[in-house]
């Protein structure tokens, strides 16, 4: 039987990190559907206590590589891995995380097996195919959505005659959730030692330096998120103050980090973090589709903006049509009062 | 011996001035309507190849493209700012090709050029933000990577010491020649074209090289050679919610803010 396998990341504490939690979610989703096995490969050092942690996410067989030299992660020793391990067990799918290991490490998996892959996918699911042009049919093989062109089209990208079919998935945008709290997988240790003598030695890591992480916007539950349209950095101190004042976190558009009005850790979108704030307000938003892919799921979105066509209107519950500069100190002032 | 130095650049639709006529009727790219420019994160790989160059006697760093014809202006752009050569792999046979199609040919046109210390590349392309080319001609090459680089820190004719970014945090990581670089938007600036150099060169015709020059196996090419097919494509259209439009009066402004703390919201 060809399973679905996630590759599963590591946090700087040695747990399996929240973006492979995801990923195992949705490949439980997608096993089940399939009828097939859900596999995990957790590859590093001292992990069985981070395998054994993925039996209540679904996952039915979790391979482990244990050795000091796949820890911190290195392209090569955990691709050395890896390629042996899909070309041994043959998943028909494998997801990775779209973050700097994930994004390093699968294309060149791919690119080994000769197989698709497709990165950033904002959806997944099961589905059937058609060529036309060669009058043959797929069935219950992967549908990979991702916004493509600057995030003016969304495509749906197959591969149908490559397997395994790969996918990267972003933080956030998939839900973690506990599948069954009983269920019970299996530990396969893998043999690693005498393949990794080779693929050891053309990267060293000579230091590492993790900063404690300063922003989070991610578990925010009120977001004030400005865009390009804040015009400057200085107008975005008036966003960490109404921020501050309602209790919420400040998000930028990607527009906005790169126009350096803020730092690239308060991105939110498709190239950023998603979010699912109880409140989210968009000031001098437009609302690219990259950018509402990473929060267009939140439970009610204001948006700020001199321009009624805005496309972040339509997705929004209220839409008020003023400069930002002055509706905000004004709500501000509202906002206090009716505090009282 | 000289030291050789690759840069993968492309050129690329600027999707951050998509205008109103960029998509087709039929939901397609109308590539025609966009301005193109030279890919961000390849001209920051450029700016580090360069500084390289001068750090190393006898280097030359070599762009390597593919497109239609047109791409060429990148390679001029390239060489004005101080790049040795440069070409295009321009071909039909190249059309439709996905990442490992694109890959493929790029490396093949690579090994042509004989032993290679250094190659450099973005992290990712505008139009497409995969990040997957570099990291797939680095194993087509059988070399070792190092993505999200941001900061060249040492060279030498062996080595070579990179700072690269993680998500939260930061690690500087020495690899053994040759190897793969990928760099990230918060690499360097890339230095301005220099008017001699544009001068120099305005004649020159730059190369292209078509599928027959690179000892391809043409199956593994273009849309061909490209497992990923697209099924379908949406235009993006928004699914309208019912929405309330709110003038900015100290009376509405006041009501809305009433609402949201009183559903508990705010």
């Amino acid at each position: 039987m060809n399973n679905v396998l996630v590759y599963c990341e590591l946090s700087e504490k040695n747990e399996i990190a929240d973006i492979s939690l995801e990923l195992c979610t949705k490949g439980r989703q997608l096993a089940s559907q399939l009828g097939c096995k859900l596999q995990a490969a957790v590859i590093g050092n001292a992990v069985k206590k981070a395998g054994e942690s993925l039996y209540p996410y679904g996952v039915d067989e979790v391979f482990l590589a244990d050795d000091s030299r796949l820890s911190p992660y290195r392209t090569l020793p955990h691709f050395d891995v890896l390629s042996r391990l899909i070309e041994d067990q043959q998943p028909q799918i494998v997801l990775f995380g779209a973050s700097s290991v994930g994004r390093d490490l699968a294309p060149r998996i791919a690119s080994y097996l000769r197989c698709g892959l497709t990165a950033d996918c904002t959806s997944l699911e099961i589905g059937s195919h058609q060529d036309v042009k060669n009058n043959k049919t797929y069935d219950n093989i992967l549908l990979q959505m991702r916004p493509a062109f600057g995030g003016n089209i969304i495509a749906t990208i197959v591969c149908p005659e490559t397997r395994p079919q790969m996918a990267t998935v972003r933080e956030g945008v998939m839900k973690k959730e506990v599948f069954d709290n009983n269920h019970k997988g299996t530990i396969i240790p893998l043999t690693v030692s005498e393949s990794l003598d080779k693929a050891d030695k053309a990267v060293e890591i000579l230091s590492r330096e993790i900063e404690e992480q300063k922003i989070d916007i991610k578990g925010a539950q009120i977001i004030v998120a400005g865009g390009y349209g804040m015009g400057c950095k200085e107008n975005f101190a008036l966003l960490h103050e109404f921020a501050h004042l309602i209790g919420g976190s400040v998000g930028a558009t990607r527009a906005a980090v790169d126009a350096g009005f803020c730092e690239g850790e308060r991105q939110i979108g498709q190239t950023g973090v998603t979010v699912r704030p109880k409140l989210y307000i968009a000031c001098g938003i437009s609302g690219a589709v990259q950018h509402r892919a990473g929060m267009e799921q939140s439970a009610k979105i204001i948006s700020i903006n001199t321009d009624p066509e805005a496309p972040i209107n339509a997705i929004a519950d209220y839409t008020i049509i003023g400069d930002v500069m002055t509706v905000i100190p004004k709500f501000m002032a509202c906002y206090k009062k009716n505090l009282k | 011996m000289s030291f050789k130095i690759v840069v993968l650049a492309k050129q690329v639709p600027d999707t951050h001035n998509v205008g109103a006529d960029a998509m087709n009727a039929d939901g397609t790219v109308n590539r025609a309507a966009l301005p193109t420019v030279f890919n961000p994160e390849d001209l920051k790989a450029l700016e580090m190849a360069l500084r390289v160059k001068d750090r190393m006697n006898d280097a030359t760093v070599t762009v390597v493209t593919m497109g239609p014809p047109r791409a060429a202006e990148i390679i001029k752009d390239a060489m004005s700012r101080g790049a040795d050569d440069g070409f295009v792999l321009s071909d039909a046979r190249f059309a439709g090709a996905d990442t490992l199609a694109t890959s493929y040919a790029l490396s093949q046109a690579i090994r042509q050029l004989g032993e290679i210390d250094l190659i450099f590349g973005g992290r990712q392309a505008i139009d497409g933000d995969t990040a997957q080319v570099g990291p797939q001609v680095a194993e087509k090459l059988e070399i070792a990577q190092i993505t999200y680089a941001e900061e060249l820190l040492s060279v030498d004719e062996k080595s070579i010491t990179i700072r690269r970014r993680l998500e939260r945090g930061t690690e500087v990581v020495k690899a053994s020649l040759p190897v793969l670089v990928t760099v990230t938007s918060a690499g360097d600036d890339c230095r301005f074209p220099n008017a001699h150099r544009l001068l120099r060169q305005a004649k020159d015709e730059v190369r292209m090289i078509n599928a027959d020059s690179i000892d391809a196996d043409l199956d593994r090419l273009g849309l061909k050679g490209s497992p990923t097919k697209v099924k379908r494509i949406e235009n993006v259209v928004l699914a309208h919610k019912e929405s309330m439009v709110l003038q900015p009066t100290e009376e509405a402004l006041n009501e809305l803010s009433a609402t949201l703390i009183s559903e508990h919201i705010l």
